[in-house]
């Protein structure tokens, strides 16, 4: 008699239970979401189907007959969808990596300034602030697009500000040392020096830590890192032939190019985004307490040691998180690039799109990078905010 | 168990209004419910589809739109229309956004199979051709070699520039803008050499230069781009709808009948041929899933293709018949039978 009676009372005790209520409402829910998902998909594919698209990742491989302006890697029209992707790939990182260099350099100057006891300086970086912020950044693109567009001459009467380096609608081009195997071997040593002079760091703080005494590894390692690449310059052979740009028929042949197009995006994007990360800085500045910085000074250390060692490492504690939405949104803006006509990967999954009707995978792919992207330079930061937490005991 | 109540009942919620938009019905039923088409139109090409100073649509593929409007519910103006960039317009059609894409939309192989389109018939033939500012001196377009080249992303013209360079051996930049409007800015400002697209958009583009005459369309014409209106693959009733309407509109053109005098025709008219055309007798409609005075309607309200054409491409661009015109006067325009 006792058994039946228990199994039930555990049974009504798993109703009762909070925990197993939380179990099964769980299951339901997940199972609720995958199955639209299922739903959903298996629709879209039945009516892709009913409408006879076709569907599949097989184009990726077909022939992609357009042409694109700008490639870090070769490109022709007899190229592959998939190379073309690939292309507009490196052309998104290409623009949201200098972006993001450029943003974080000038937002460091403009958010400092806007600190600044200087009335005239602090009043020039607020008004740059609510300028370039209050601007939409399409707006700002296609301003700065028909700005170069229209304010530059035509080729055959560019502006040549340098000897050799050209202003043109067609973009600024200057000289580059033509190819020569040398600059590859510095690439190489320049590498191997990096390792050098992060190798000399160590060893530098922990001479300090063991002794008590400094050594200024930063100048050491940028003079290990310049000898080191001019060396390998003259043994190579010292090359010193240049690729000029010459107007040859409708353009300039030779040297190096930044398109119109490339050029009002990143400026477009660089400014925006610099405002919001000179507010992140005087924010982060602010919240270091007043009392941190007149601590240093007592203890005898220079303005700059106070800045380096003590002001900025508790201020980035506070300023790395939103630098990161920062980050994510340059990179996600570039997509704007579309409206200005630069080959970025949106706007060439957009041209792939079309031209193969094969809208879905199109868009999968380039959500999969984008999310890709956001996730590593997340990442990143997650790992350097780690980095640069207080550790608190 | 209040919320689990809530997720089950949500849970299902949802899939029922799933289920109601993944059944939606034909294009027709779905038009008549609704009372409208809505049509697929371009952002801005005078002479074919662009809203006038007031927002309201011209064109010769407006006109066929609203045609559609007149066969299907009786009213012309039961028509409205969604701005389309070329590279917008498929997604929107496929997504059922629009029911009808009257776009000057080229005619492909692997738009009627890969992209799901059906194409009901060719309102514009046509043929890419080249815009040069006349300051260039260039007057052919073997000259081109090394030119940067504006275009329209997702569109015929893309892939024929680049076949066509490909062939002469040349090379070209392209510099590609998706909306149409800002892509004609740019070459005016003189970012690229040369603006290429169909010739009748050419003739359209051209007209919104600063100064017209300081621009030439080259001679030469590199491919073949036979324009029309499509719809979307696997709903056949309407398709021929779309298919009729326009070849109502070419037969009225070549038996003399127009908005005008439609209405004599179809009190006076001996001819078996044009009482089947305007429901006299017969039941042509009935066998479209229309009323019988559909293509009466299309004529009364909207006119013949001649009509159309006159007011639109040729009043607004200027640009004669030549391909378009009827096979009896020489042209490609050959409407099938009525019968």
């Amino acid at each position: 008699m006792s058994e039946p009676l228990k199994s039930r009372k555990r049974l009504s005790s798993l109703i009762y239970s909070e925990k197993a209520r939380g179990v099964f409402a769980q299951i339901l829910v997940t199972g609720g979401i995958a199955f639209i998902a299922w739903y959903l998909i298996s629709n879209t594919f039945e009516n892709l189907a009913n409408q006879g698209i076709a569907t599949g990742y097989s184009f990726l491989s077909l022939e992609s007959s357009f042409g694109i302006s700008e490639h870090m890697i070769e490109f022709t029209p007899a190229d592959s969808y998939g190379r073309a992707l690939m292309v507009g790939f490196l052309n998104t990182m290409k623009v949201s990596f200098l972006g993001i260099i450029f943003a974080t350099l000038i937002g460091f100057v403009v958010g400092v300034s806007r600190m600044s006891k200087n009335w005239i300086l602090s009043r020039i970086a607020a008004v740059y602030i609510n300028l370039f912020r209050n601007i939409p950044v399409l707006l700002q693109l296609i301003f700065w697009y028909t700005l170069i567009n229209n304010a530059l001459p035509s080729p055959k009467r560019a502006l040549e500000v340098l000897p050799d380096v050209f202003f043109s609608n067609r973009g600024v081009l200057f000289p580059v040392p033509a190819d020569h195997p040398a600059y590859f071997w510095m690439g190489v040593v320049f590498v191997i020096a990096l390792v050098g002079v992060w190798l000399l760091r160590r060893w530098a703080l922990a001479h300090r830590d063991r002794t008590g005494q400094t050594f200024p590894y930063a100048w050491a390692g940028l003079a290990l890192v310049v000898v080191s690449v001019f060396i390998t310059y003259l043994v190579c052979g010292a090359p010193t032939e240049m690729s000029t740009p010459v107007l040859k028929g409708f353009n300039f042949k030779g040297g190096a190019k930044l398109s119109p197009e490339f050029l009002s995006l990143l400026i477009g994007l660089t400014l925006y985004t610099s405002t919001y990360i000179a507010d992140i800085v005087r924010s982060g500045l602010l919240s270091v307490p007043k009392g941190q910085e007149e601590a240093s000074t007592d203890l005898g250390l220079k303005p700059s040691q106070t800045l380096m060692h003590v002001v900025l490492p508790q201020a980035s504690r506070v300023m790395i998180p939103p630098l990161t939405s920062q980050y994510l949104n340059l990179t996600k803006n570039s997509s704007l690039a579309v409206a200005v006509g630069y080959p970025d990967l949106v706007s060439l999954s957009n041209t792939t799109m079309n031209q193969t009707g094969q809208a879905i995978e199109a868009i999968s792919i380039f959500m999969a990078v984008y999310l890709g992207i956001s996730l590593v330079i997340s990442l990143f930061m997650n790992w350097y905010n780690k980095k640069m937490a207080l550790v608190e005991r | 168990m209040k919320s689990l109540k809530l997720i089950v009942g949500g849970t299902i919620a949802a899939t029922a209004a799933l289920s109601t938009f993944a059944m939606a019905g034909e294009t027709v039923d779905s038009i008549k419910a609704k009372g409208y088409v809505q049509c697929g139109a371009n952002t801005a090409l005078a002479g074919f589809s662009a809203p006038t100073s007031e927002g309201k649509w011209e064109g010769l593929d407006i006109d066929l739109c609203h045609a559609v409007a007149a066969a299907i519910l009786g009213d012309a103006s039961k028509a409205r229309f969604t701005p389309l960039t070329a590279a917008q317009r498929f997604t929107a059609l496929q997504s059922k956004e629009v029911d009808l894409l009257a776009r000057n939309t080229t005619w492909t192989l692997s738009r009627d199979t890969k992209v799901g389109l059906n194409f009901a018939g060719v309102n514009y033939y046509d043929g890419q051709g080249f815009m040069v500012a006349k300051a260039s001196g260039i007057t052919s377009a073997t000259e081109l070699d090394g030119a940067t080249v504006c275009i329209e992303p997702g569109t015929t013209t893309e892939l024929n520039l680049a076949d066509y360079f490909r062939a002469q051996g040349m090379s070209f930049e392209p510099v590609v803008i998706e909306n149409a409007v800002e892509a004609v800015q740019t070459f005016f400002s003189g970012r690229c050499d040369v603006y290429t697209t169909d010739a009748s958009g050419l003739a359209s583009y051209r007209q919104t230069a600063p100064n017209p005459d300081d621009f030439i369309v080259l001679p030469e014409i590199i491919s073949k781009e036979p324009l029309g209106p499509a719809v979307r693959h696997g709903d056949e009733e309407f398709a021929d709808i779309v298919r009729w309407t326009h070849i109502a509109m070419l037969e009225a053109e070549e038996k003399g009948i127009t908005s005008a005098n439609v209405d004599t025709f179809k009190k006076d008219s001996k001819d078996p041929g044009i009482q089947r055309l305007l429901g006299t007798t017969g039941d042509m409609g009935k066998a479209l899933g229309v009323s019988d005075d559909w293509a009466y309607n299309v004529i009364k309200q909207v006119g013949n293709y001649g009509e159309s054409f006159d007011r639109n491409v040729k009043a607004k661009l200027g640009l004669e018949r030549g391909l378009n015109a009827l096979w009896t006067n020489g042209g490609l325009m050959y409407p099938a039978p009525i019968r």
